[in-house]
């Protein structure tokens, strides 16, 4: 997985990448502050995250959260007035040099957001566009992984009959699994989750957590959630944020069992947020 | 104050049945009144239009080319004037869609909203809009044709004056910047209608944003800017000053063929007929007979692009 990463985002020899796939983290956020205009919305934050693991960034509204995951892909380099400081490295790579390519970043590194986002498109051009995109153009490749992205997202069965007919059709639930499968479909290596349940009901949000657990097993998963059951129950490490600041970062049985900071055992505990 | 009077006091501000709302019924009253009165004129003239002009309208009047003397309603006819309304509509149509949604585009999606010169560019949009048509016909007059007519054909090396003269194509662009505004205001307003939620989608995907723009939100917003393109095209199939001295001729004996032909044009005609006339009674029923034709001409012209966008808005209805 690495490796693909390194040859996308190279700079350096494929062997420095080997060693760190083998030992060091795949996310990397060393001394990272951002700034919109004036407002510093996160301050020096450090935090290293493994591969193929979930973990939960959870923390009060406006706590940087958000902002953090958006580091990843760049999405910020949408906002007019964004000022980041210090380094994020993907793969070893900092991914703010001038030499990525923000499109191969954006294509290793997927999302999927709060409000599910279908294009007014069929279920099938759904999952093909991103295809499309990146060169896969012939019909028969086209199926065989939209089919296969599909069955990943848990939809297949419930849409297979209905390819054709429009995403914007489907149930809030089927519609976010839908944008699941559009992330995965173009194999991503990093899935970031930006509370992708808190629109839907208990059922459908079940379908979604579930999922994450089986994505597990192929991607590395950065999830924002304000539902602490739902980090508990998903995660393997948390990240609590408070007011820009990374207040506490461990496993999620350790922070939610045993947190270190007053802070964090305050929120998790449900005392304020 | 005890809790009783309280209460009291509280129900009879509720329950105030016996008066009455005479604010509300004053109003309501009024801007039906307004509504009424609008329909009434519209009513009347179209009343009018039709009823004395529907006497003189046959398959020949719109099908005759006329000879030089068309005020006799034996031998007179529109067809030159039917043609070149529609060709001058259809060109400026072909010129005013791209550059104004591409302008559009710029606005909303790449210009950065606070800046100077985004502020600038939107406030000549908008003064655009409020210039009279007059003004664009000397414009047309002095930059198309006396600026870039004069400097075509001295590049082309024209035998004679090809370019540098009135004809389809500059009456067609003078129309084309007068109903730019139209254009470019309808195209923002469906832009920003797009949620910005797809715009993500499709960056998070890793597509540009020119192939966001091109695949994601220009589809979408395809009937908004077809909305555009009716209203400039209802504005400018009767606007008479703009190709005053840009293209239209008193007389032609034969229909326009090409873009540099001059082209004869009902608005103007009615102008013609209702200025030039040795007798007016006479000239009469076919002055109604043609403004009758104009206006069938503009629904007809509204009516197609109407369908089309129809068609557009039920196949996007289709995924929505």
């Amino acid at each position: 997985m690495a490796e693909i990463i390194l040859q996308k985002l190279s700079v350096t020899p494929p062997t420095a990448g080997e060693t760190k796939s083998a030992a060091g983290p795949l996310i990397e956020v060393d001394n990272l502050s951002l700034f919109y205009g004036p407002t510093k919305a996160l301050k020096s934050i450090n935090l290293q995250i493994g591969e193929r693991v979930v973990t939960a960034l959870i923390g009060p509204s406006g706590c940087g959260k958000s902002t953090l995951l958006r580091c990843f892909n760049r999405m910020n380099d949408l906002i007019d007035g964004v000022r980041i400081e210090g380094a994020t490295r993907i793969g070893g790579h900092d991914i703010y040099s001038s030499q990525v390519d923000v499109i191969e970043l954006r294509k290793r590194v997927g999302m999927v957001f709060q409000k599910s986002n279908p294009f007014p498109k069929s279920i099938y051009d759904n999952i093909a566009y991103g295809l499309r995109l990146h060169g896969v153009k012939a019909k028969s490749d086209v199926d065989a992984i939209v089919e296969r992205s599909l069955r990943s997202a848990a939809l297949w069965d419930e849409v297979k009959d209905r390819l054709r007919e429009s995403a914007l059709g489907l149930s809030g639930g089927q519609q976010q699994r839908l944008c699941i499968a559009r992330a995965i479909a173009i194999k991503p290596e990093i899935i970031l989750m930006d509370e992708p349940a808190s629109a839907l009901d208990p059922i459908a949000t079940a379908k979604i957590e579930d999922l994450i657990l089986e994505l597990k097993k192929d991607f590395t998963i950065v999830i924002v959630t304000h539902n602490m059951q739902q980090a508990a129950r998903i995660s393997d490490f948390t990240a609590f944020f408070y007011l820009g600041e990374l207040i506490e970062f461990d496993s999620t049985r350790k922070v939610f069992t045993n947190p270190a900071k007053k802070q964090t055992e305050d929120y998790v505990t449900g005392r304020f947020g | 104050m005890n809790a009783r009077s309280l209460s009291t006091g509280t129900r009879g501000r509720h329950f105030r049945s016996e008066r009455f709302d005479f604010g509300s019924f004053f109003f309501s009253g009024l801007t039906g009144l307004a509504t009424l009165l609008i329909l009434a004129i519209l009513a009347a003239i179209l009343g009018n239009i039709l009823i004395n002009g529907w006497s003189g309208l046959s398959w020949r009047f719109i099908s005759t080319i006329p000879k030089k003397d068309f005020f006799d309603p034996e031998t007179t006819g529109v067809l030159p004037m039917i043609i070149g309304t529609t060709f001058r509509v259809f060109v400026m149509t072909v010129f005013v869609i791209p550059i104004g949604v591409i302008t559009a585009v710029y606005l909303t999606e790449y210009a950065h909203t606070t800046a100077i010169s985004t502020r600038i560019i939107r406030g000549a949009v908008n003064n655009l809009a409020g210039v009279p048509s007059i003004v664009f016909g000397l414009f047309g007059l002095g930059f198309f044709i006396n600026f870039i007519g004069k400097n075509m054909d001295v590049i082309l090396k024209s035998a004679e004056p090809t370019w540098s003269q009135p004809a389809v194509i500059w009456a067609s662009l003078t129309l084309a910047v007068m109903t730019l505004p139209v254009v470019i205001v309808a195209t923002e307003e469906s832009l920003k209608a797009i949620p910005p939620g797809l715009r993500e989608a499709s960056l998070a995907l890793g597509a540009t944003k020119l192939e966001t723009i091109v695949k994601i939100v220009l589809p979408q917003a395809l009937p908004g800017i077809m909305t555009g393109g009716i209203l400039a095209i209802s504005r400018a199939a009767g606007e008479v000053a703009p190709i005053l001295f840009t293209g239209v001729a008193y007389y032609m004996a034969s229909l326009p063929k090409s873009l540099t032909d001059q082209f004869m044009d009902l608005g103007y005609h009615v102008y013609v007929l209702s200025t030039q006339s040795p007798n007016i009674d006479q000239t009469r029923p076919i002055l109604y007979a043609t403004v009758l034709v104009l206006l069938l001409l503009t629904f007809a012209l509204n009516f197609v692009a109407i369908l089309i966008r129809a068609h557009v808005r039920k196949k996007l209805r289709a995924l929505n």
